[in-house]
């Protein structure tokens, strides 16, 4: 399903304007009547287009707006909203940089190289399962993992803590990769689950025929073949663990005075408090700009993948 | 020695779930199930809960105007929020995919720029709740240098001695918020409503084209009917979503503990569990509330399903 979405959409979206238009061939019968037509049409272009036009700038104008922020200096910042940067430098880049963000980059990134792939492994493998082998339990255990889909993460909290505390594993990488892999496998699998339906059996047969066994029958015939959804569920899962941040303020704390290891948006939250005290304003939305290009990258090269791998879920 | 076929697939299936439902279970469906137990305990957090008290939590609950307050805070967002998500994402996808001038095959099409909105809109979406927090803080600022501000100042909305309070006031915080969870939240729906809307045959638009039917009418006659489903869909997402909110209320609201403030005028349910975990030390209380919460989304998101199910058109 998600592979059709992710198809039919372009060509939906940009249906070639050269067609004729199916009212002008009926001849001049109709022509009061598209009159009409054109008039209550021409309010709702106009209110509708005006509608679309302040949407975009309220998205874009706060965003720009910040951006604009990292180049003011303080004396700026809080003087008018309106006041303009008087000379451009990456001076509040530089102070960010220094005051964490590139520690945060790096250890969020540390933590997803490692948790993204198991999201990956662990459900393509239990998707593919369910999705194509008959056993007892198979259903019980495909809402098992699908329920946790509805289920907001914040409940699970106190618990959860106490959990990882058992585990020792309170203020570790290993920790909050196991916990990001486990609180992704309801979306995971539900998407791929649904992936592993649609494709074809005659291949997997053909490589069971040929000796193959069940497992490299997977690896090398059905994973190959998943690609498309791998890709949108594994955009989803990077931007889904990139992004996050009630996981790791109550993971990621420090325990017995060490250095707590900040993920990107808990970091960004701390320098909000620290900045907000010495009145660094600058160099907070300089870190938080550099916080957004990644994103903002990814997105803007995979942006049709993105929005069906966020979206398709919810559609089923 | 070969092992049976029915064997090898057995082992194979076992080999393949057991790492993911071990992971599964021990983090996501553990301490959900622990959620219910220790709610029914009096427990600080520390050592292991000591003392069953029954259901004393959920009667204090009951008694406890914080919670009441913060209780009504949601009920709030959760009729607001979602109404207005769905409602402006229904009308810009309609603006986008068949709100254009007629044309292209079966007369219908979106707007020009049409892609360019569509990737704007939805850029809140893949923000962290950390950026949004940061961003709204400075917009929201209570001086001439916050964004809002500024533009209310300079459209002579109020002067520069009588800024707007907004997270500050008692009266707007939660009106605030919302509008932060909108903004959010917009694109989103606008880009699933569109794949929606793109699965309805073009010939229907056609059809009620051919029988004089006005952009306006095609929309409330032809569109809505054929998304009930994703509008039902939607508003079970966006319900979950109005129960959470906890990052922006607890960083953005005024109040030393996750927020809430002022004076508990913007306190939601999320922020005054995780306040009881973790300041007050009362955690089975707090997994009391959890359970409450739970009940509430659950009861909430079938409620819906079941008064708006309609009968369902393949096409």
């Amino acid at each position: 399903m998600a592979a059709d979405m992710t198809r039919t959409s372009p060509d939906a979206a940009e249906a070639p304007a050269g067609r004729s238009e199916p009212g002008s061939g009926s001849g001049s019968g109709s022509g009061g009547r598209s009159r009409r037509l054109d008039a209550s049409g021409a309010t709702l272009n106009v209110f509708g287009t005006g509608f679309l036009i302040v949407w975009a700038l309220m998205v874009l104008g706060p965003v720009l707006w910040v951006i604009l922020g990292a180049f003011k200096d303080s004396g700026e910042i809080n003087g008018s909203a309106w006041s303009w940067p008087h000379k451009w430098s990456f001076d509040a880049f530089e102070r960010a940089w220094n005051t964490g963000i590139s520690t945060y980059l790096r250890d969020t990134a540390i933590v997803l190289v490692f948790s993204v792939s198991l999201t990956m492994l662990f459900g393509a493998m239990a998707a593919y399962v369910l999705a194509r082998f008959e056993f007892r339990g198979n259903r019980f255990i495909y809402y098992l993992f699908v329920s946790g889909v509805m289920l907001p993460v914040y409940l699970a909290l106190v618990p959860l803590f106490f959990q990882v505390s058992k585990l020792h594993m309170l203020n570790t990488y290993q920790g909050l990769v196991l916990v990001y892999v486990a609180f992704s496998m309801p979306f995971t699998v539900f998407f791929l689950h649904a992936f592993f339906r649609t494709l074809p059996s005659a291949v997997f047969e053909a490589a069971l025929i040929d000796g193959a066994s069940h497992t490299r029958a997977f690896f090398q015939v059905m994973l190959p073949m998943a690609k498309p959804g791998l890709i949108s569920v594994g955009i989803f899962n990077v931007l889904g663990q990139w992004n996050q941040y009630l996981l790791p303020v109550v993971l990621m704390q420090s325990q017995h005075g060490e250095q707590a290891h900040q993920m990107l948006s808990q970091g960004l939250v701390t320098l909000m408090v620290d900045q907000g005290y010495s009145g660094d304003y600058p160099a907070l939305f300089a870190g938080m700009t550099i916080a957004m290009l990644p994103v903002l990258v990814v997105y803007l090269s995979f942006q049709r993948q993105v929005q069906a791998g966020l979206t398709a879920g919810t559609l089923k | 020695m070969r092992l049976r076929k029915k064997t090898r697939e057995r082992l194979f299936i076992a080999s393949f779930l057991a790492g993911p439902l071990a992971v599964y279970i021990v983090f996501v469906i553990w301490p959900y199930i622990e959620t219910f137990g220790y709610s029914l305990t009096e427990w600080t957090g520390v050592a292991p809960p000591s003392k069953v008290v029954g259901l004393k939590n959920y009667t204090a609950l009951m008694h406890d105007s914080v919670f009441l307050k913060a209780l009504w805070h949601n009920v709030e967002i959760l009729v607001f929020f979602p109404t207005v998500t769905i409602i402006l994402a229904m009308f810009f996808a309609f603006m986008l995919n068949v709100g254009g001038r007629r044309g292209g095959v079966g007369g219908v099409r979106g707007v020009p720029g049409s892609a360019v909105y569509r990737v704007v809109f939805f850029f809140p979406q893949v923000l962290s709740v950390a950026i949004l927090i940061i961003l709204f803080q400075a917009a929201f600022e209570t001086n001439d240098a916050g964004l809002f501000n500024g533009i209310a100042i300079k459209l002579r909305l109020t002067d520069a001695d009588h800024p707007w309070e907004f997270l500050n006031s008692p009266a707007f915080v939660v009106w605030c918020i919302m509008f932060i969870l909108v903004w959010q939240w917009v694109g989103f729906y606008l880009v699933l409503f569109s794949a929606a809307m793109q699965q309805i045959p073009k010939d229907y638009y056609e059809a009620a084209l051919l029988d004089g039917a006005g952009r306006i009418q095609t929309y409330f006659k032809v569109t809505m009917p054929l998304l009930w489903d994703s509008v039902q869909t939607a508003w079970v997402y966006l319900a979950v979503a109005a129960m959470d909110a906890f990052a922006l209320v607890a960083n953005l609201t005024p109040g030393s503990n996750f927020g809430g403030g002022p004076d508990n005028h913007g306190e939601v349910l999320a922020t005054y569990l995780m306040r009881n975990f973790q300041t007050f030390g009362k955690a089975g209380y707090a997994c009391a509330m959890g359970v409450v919460i739970f009940f509430i989304t659950l009861i909430l998101s079938l409620a819906v399903l079941r008064l708006t199910r309609r009968e369902r058109l393949e096409y």
